[in-house]
């Protein structure tokens, strides 16, 4: 049986954002949460190639606190199999490598898997760095900005990754990480038997006790970084906008404005 | 724990594409620069790859006191294993403090591999370098949640201390012919060149010469571009300005444009010095991803649009009339009905 694990984050849904008229910064309800919009193609690669191999397993694994079990749940409606749940306040205040220190941990004591599949980054931290960091702790290989899945076959992982300029063709042994991007797939929407299933699905919770990790790895005290400050930079400009009387004196309006900041 | 007073230097991870330097790597010894002169510490640059030692030389004339070279015909491709046990070997005998790479698809990859086999944290695509000069170390500046937010992060205790930085976050310095510096060409034993990967091979994209995150210009469409036909229009404005396409999330889910333009929280973010968005809206999941340009241009049917609100110019009307005449006004306006 080839085992896959999925890892997915919560994060603060984004269809709602609006921008503060006043302050010019973006507002986002603190209430709505989602699963990471870019982790879905990650859920859906993994279903894919469940539906292609003869016996797979996929394994949804998130970090977060209780209510990231409603993401969990979603990428089981769309196909997962099960899923599992790190969770603990003493893994609250940890950036990537401590993160991606915890998720290593809890994937080494559900062991066994052949593939572990991750978006790109998550709309929220995005930084990208958990996928290849885990990889790393778990001393896999990881391949990055997938935007195809060539041939999985023999042990061997052949992709195409998405790379400045064009497309890479690289091969990986397994097991393997591998972060996909948007172009890789369209997410399913669940149906109604998997919404059923997801519900009846008991996640079980991953706490500090049932995996193997020293306090001092975890959490903020196993974070190298620290936060010095926080700001909100202001999004809006005061920029002219003109009503032009056809698109004649459009043009010619916009190449005056272009050629006063030199890009003419 | 590694103390931090061993550790002292700032580096940089060059960038080698198809066997020439990138001009990300010039950018990051204009950042290296900029905090080596405050630490009063030598700048060095590390270049991994194949027939490369002569092409590192022109480091030195944008920044370098030193190169490290690693030149072998197994950094021909990024095979990030090798990659990473190169700079693993080098970072443990020299010891820098601070190592900063792009935050390309080469840094993004490379860099969480290194932090987590170094056991240092690393901050991700950071628009702001600086060095907080009382207690000696750096302070990393970066958005996040879509530009709403934006943090300085530092690394107090452990070194090096580590980060990717957005490309076009700063220009090269301007190479001084006169300036030398240290070579040291590096070999390694052959273990460190095993690799669980194989590279096969590469596909040039024949849509783009230059990715939107690294283009100074770039010329954006959205959903008010009617038509993947009209997006042709997109591509000789930006030909003509050296720039690059850009587009909304609509318009690539519509399938006009390859995901590898799309601009926004689920697409690139980008920092050109000319942006120029055509019939996008500016849903502020698009916003996320340009407002830190430094010049926004946007025309739009709608005047309460609220690309409109993050733009330094304005003008309300069709983009589909507006561009055309633009072409024409400059001068390749013969192709377009």
């Amino acid at each position: 049986m080839t085992r896959i694990a999925v890892l997915i984050k919560q994060v603060p849904a984004s269809d709602n954002v609006k921008m503060d008229e006043k302050t010019g910064t973006m507002i986002r309800s603190a209430t709505d949460a989602e699963l990471n919009p870019l982790d879905m193609y990650a859920v859906e690669e993994a279903i894919r190639l469940k539906e292609k191999l003869e016996n797979a397993h996929i394994s949804v694994i998130s970090m977060g606190p209780p209510q990231a079990i409603e993401a969990i749940k979603e990428a089981i409606s769309m196909g997962c199999d099960d899923g599992y749940l790190v969770s603990d306040r003493k893994f609250a205040g940890a950036d990537t490598l401590s993160t991606a220190y915890t998720l290593s941990a809890a994937i080494r004591k559900l062991e066994g898997f052949d593939l572990i599949f991750c978006g790109e980054r998550a709309t929220d931290g995005e930084t990208g760095q958990v996928g290849p960091s885990v990889a790393t702790q778990l001393d896999m290989p990881v391949l990055t900005y997938v935007g195809k899945i060539d041939k999985f076959k023999n042990g061997v992982i052949r992709v195409h990754r998405s790379v400045e300029g064009g497309k890479e063709v690289v091969e990986a042994s397994i097991p393997a990480l591998i972060s996909v991007i948007k172009e890789i797939n369209e997410p399913r929407i669940p149906n109604l038997s998997g919404k059923i299933k997801s519900k009846k699905t008991l996640v079980p919770i991953l706490d500090l006790s049932k995996i193997d990790a020293p306090s001092d790895k975890i959490g903020l005290s196993g974070s190298p970084t620290r936060v010095v400050k926080i700001f909100y930079p202001k999004l809006s400009r005061t920029g002219k906008v003109i009503k032009a009387k056809n698109a004649e004196t459009a043009a010619n309006e916009l190449e005056k404005f272009m050629k006063s900041k030199g890009i003419l | 724990m590694m103390s931090s007073e061993e550790y002292s230097g700032v580096w940089t991870l060059g960038e080698v594409r198809n066997g020439e330097i990138s001009s990300v790597s010039y950018e990051l010894l204009a950042w290296g620069k900029k905090l080596s002169e405050k630490l009063e510490e030598r700048l060095s640059s590390v270049v991994l790859g194949h027939n490369i030692k002569r092409k590192s030389q022109e480091l030195f004339e944008f920044g370098a006191d030193e190169v490290y070279v690693v030149d072998n015909p197994k950094l021909e491709h990024f095979l990030p294993d090798i990659h990473a046990n190169l700079c693993e070997a080098l970072v443990r005998e020299y010891k820098p403090g601070i190592l900063i790479a792009s935050a390309t698809t080469y840094g993004r990859t490379i860099m969480p591999i290194l932090a987590a086999r170094l056991k240092t944290g690393l901050t991700a695509d950071c628009t702001e370098l600086d060095i907080d000069l009382k207690e000696h170390i750096l302070l990393q500046t970066r958005p996040a949640i879509g530009g709403n937010v934006m943090a300085t992060i530092k690394t107090p205790d452990i070194r090096p201390q580590m980060a990717t930085v957005r490309p076009k976050s700063k220009r090269p310095l301007k190479p001084d012919k006169s300036k030398n510096g240290k070579l040291i060409l590096k070999e390694y034993s052959s273990d460190l060149y095993e690799s669980r990967y194989k590279w096969l091979s590469f596909e040039k994209d024949e849509s783009s010469d230059l990715p939107i995150q690294e283009s100074d210009v770039i010329i954006a469409g959205g959903k008010g571009m009617k038509g993947k036909k009209n997006f042709d229009m997109l591509y000789d404005l930006s030909k003509m300005l050296n720039g690059a396409v850009g587009a909304s999330r609509p318009t690539v889910d519509m399938g006009w444009v390859p995901y590898s333009h799309q601009i926004g929280l689920s697409g690139k973010t980008v920092t050109p010095h000319f942006y120029m968005a055509f019939g996008i809206s500016g849903a502020i999941q698009h916003v996320a991803g340009m407002s830190s340009s430094k010049i926004i241009v946007a025309i739009n049917k709608d005047p309460d649009a609220p690309i409109f609100k993050v733009a330094d110019f304005g003008v309300v009307g069709d983009a589909l009339e507006i561009l055309p005449a633009l072409l024409k006004k400059l001068g390749k306006g013969e192709r377009n009905e």
